[in-house]
């Protein structure tokens, strides 16, 4: 990449590094998730081989979109978001240089270890332990990164959205740091010290935090910089906003009991965690409006400006799965909701509707502003890509409900004799309508990324073309 | 103590501390810190040359009058 777009206070270049390769695992991910989709169709396509089949490729999927396209994006908005605010360059070029390819590295690890079926089991954390060092490592030196920028901030306040992301970096060190405590046996094999319940309970602390302060407050952190950005207003309620901060941190930490209903846990750590859930909806839903609000008397923009549309569908989303996250926290309903596909149409709500959407959103503010412009090589591509996003969340989501409430009714169907009156693959065959029709909104989202690259490409290209027909001044 | 007044106490104790951030957050005192950090994204504008001036003083004004604690 051209040196000529370097701003003379801020880094940009790990900002650059981060946001394109946010689009890359974006790709990579997805593409994954609708092989996985495809599978679950056609059990035939994981070609009899064990490294594609779909026991290896799903942790793989799930790693590449939460922690490769999230995380990249989570990184390049926070290195930008907390320069901007606090007008001051990153505390140390070299400390941020090394987070970009020590993060790089990790997702490669994950790309070679875990079809080969390298894996501690931990769900969302199966990397084994050297690589699970190198990404302690690699997290301490972004917390150092970010947080030293803070303090050598130029500003008298830290804005909202830095808040969000210090949260989100600090508690995902500890849980990362925790939920990996193991005894290795040799170099790719290593056991956890945590055995039976409390082993279930501390995976699921760290299973729903990552969810929570992941895939939530990172990316709360975003919208707060980004819907108002977009928008050309301050946030509704910047009070409303300290509040929602608290108020979420403080409830997250204990609503991940909520996946461990009706198990070997205690009965009070259950029936904690369901409560807990339940309360969750206050702060998450005071954080929507708050983002949502903040367009009030600016509605008008969306119908010109599809980037801020990603980032209000983005607040919908969030909405709707902060709604139904609780509901299916509640023991009765979770006990028709457990183990069926209604799990991955919520899960894919989250992660689609809102930590994806969010994320292009933001990414299409920001791409061309890295490369010395404001505007993208296309809008109307933007607003293609929207509409498809959007399109393939709902066939997903639609097609897990439709698939999950099925499953659940049919297990739980008894007979007057009491024997269960379908077998699991009766189950699994009516299922195989809705797979469809999931395979197909996730098709949609792929071709939607790559639109979204081919725009992006066309966008560094335009500029890189630009700066070479003006002569430099310096 | 027992297991059911601690429980209790810790609900009280957090209760407090949720009224005292929101009685903090909406205190009159912190109105002008907070403003100024609301408009913080805004503060180094350095790429929006079509940003739209009105826009963002009807921004300002809506913004107060959202603001019901004074």
């Amino acid at each position: 990449m051209s040196t000529a777009f370097e701003h003379p206070t801020y880094n940009y270049k790990v900002v650059r590094q981060f946001a394109i390769m946010t689009v890359v695992w974006g790709i990579v991910g997805m593409s994954l998730g609708v092989i996985l989709a495809a599978q679950l169709v056609w059990p035939q396509l994981n070609l009899g081989l064990p490294w594609t089949s779909f026991g290896r490729l799903r942790p793989l999927h799930t790693n590449a979109v939460i922690f490769a396209f999230g995380g990249s994006a989570l990184m390049a908005t926070s290195y930008y978001v907390v320069q901007r605010t606090c007008q001051t360059r990153l505390i140390s070029d070299k400390l941020a240089a090394f987070t970009f390819w020590g993060w790089q590295a990790v997702i490669i690890s994950a790309i070679i270890t875990l079809p080969l079926g390298l894996t501690t089991s931990k769900e969302y954390a199966e990397l084994e332990w050297p690589i699970n060092i190198l990404i302690a490592v690699v997290w301490i030196s972004y917390a150092i990164v970010f947080l030293g920028t803070v303090k050598q901030r130029k500003t008298p306040h830290i804005y909202v959205a830095n808040w969000f992301y210090a949260a989100f970096i600090l508690t995902v060190a500890v849980l990362h740091v925790v939920n990996n405590l193991a005894i290795p046996v040799s170099a790719f094999k290593s056991y956890s010290i945590y055995a039976g319940a409390i082993d279930a309970m501390v995976q699921w602390w760290w299973g729903h935090n990552a969810v929570g302060f992941f895939l939530t407050a990172g990316f709360l952190g975003m919208m707060y910089y980004f819907v108002p950005k977009q928008a050309e207003r301050p946030v509704y309620s910047y009070r409303l906003s300290i509040v929602h901060f608290w108020a979420l941190i403080t409830i997250y930490m204990w609503a991940g009991a909520h996946h461990l209903h009706y198990t070997a846990l205690p009965d009070w750590a259950q029936s904690l965690g369901m409560v807990m859930s339940i309360i969750l909806l206050a702060p998450s839903w005071g954080g929507m409006i708050n983002g949502m609000m903040t367009l009030s008397g600016a509605w008008h923009k969306l119908r010109t400006d599809p980037t801020l549309r990603f980032l209000v569908v983005a607040l919908s989303f969030y909405g709707m799965s902060t709604f139904e996250g609780p509901m299916m926290a509640i023991k009765t309903v979770n006990a028709l909701s457990h183990y069926t596909d209604w799990t991955i149409g919520h899960v894919h709500s989250g992660a689609l509707g809102w930590v994806a959407m969010i994320s292009i959103g933001s990414m299409y503010h920001l791409i061309p502003r890295l490369f010395g412009g404001t505007e993208m090589y296309s809008v109307k591509l933007i607003a293609v890509h929207f509409w498809l996003s959007t399109i393939g969340t709902v066939l997903y989501i639609a097609a897990m409900w439709v698939n999950g409430i099925l499953q659940g009714l049919m297990w739980r169907a008894v007979n007057p004799d009491g024997t269960l009156m379908y077998t699991f693959i009766e189950s699994v065959e009516a299922s195989g309508p809705g797979y469809i029709v999931r395979w197909v909104g996730g098709l949609f989202w792929v071709v939607g990324m790559l639109i979204m690259a081919y725009n992006v490409y066309m966008t560094v290209k335009r500029s890189e073309a630009e700066r070479n027909a003006i002569p430099q001044a310096a | 103590m027992d297991m059911g007044t601690f429980r209790g106490i810790t609900t009280l104790l957090i209760l407090i501390a949720f009224i005292g951030i929101v009685a903090w957050a909406y205190s009159k005192r912190r109105k002008k810190d907070f403003d100024e950090a609301a408009n913080l994204p805004f503060a180094d504008d350095d790429e929006m040359p079509n940003r739209d001036q009105a826009s963002r003083t009807e921004a300002d004004s809506r913004h107060d009058r959202g603001d019901k604690n004074r």
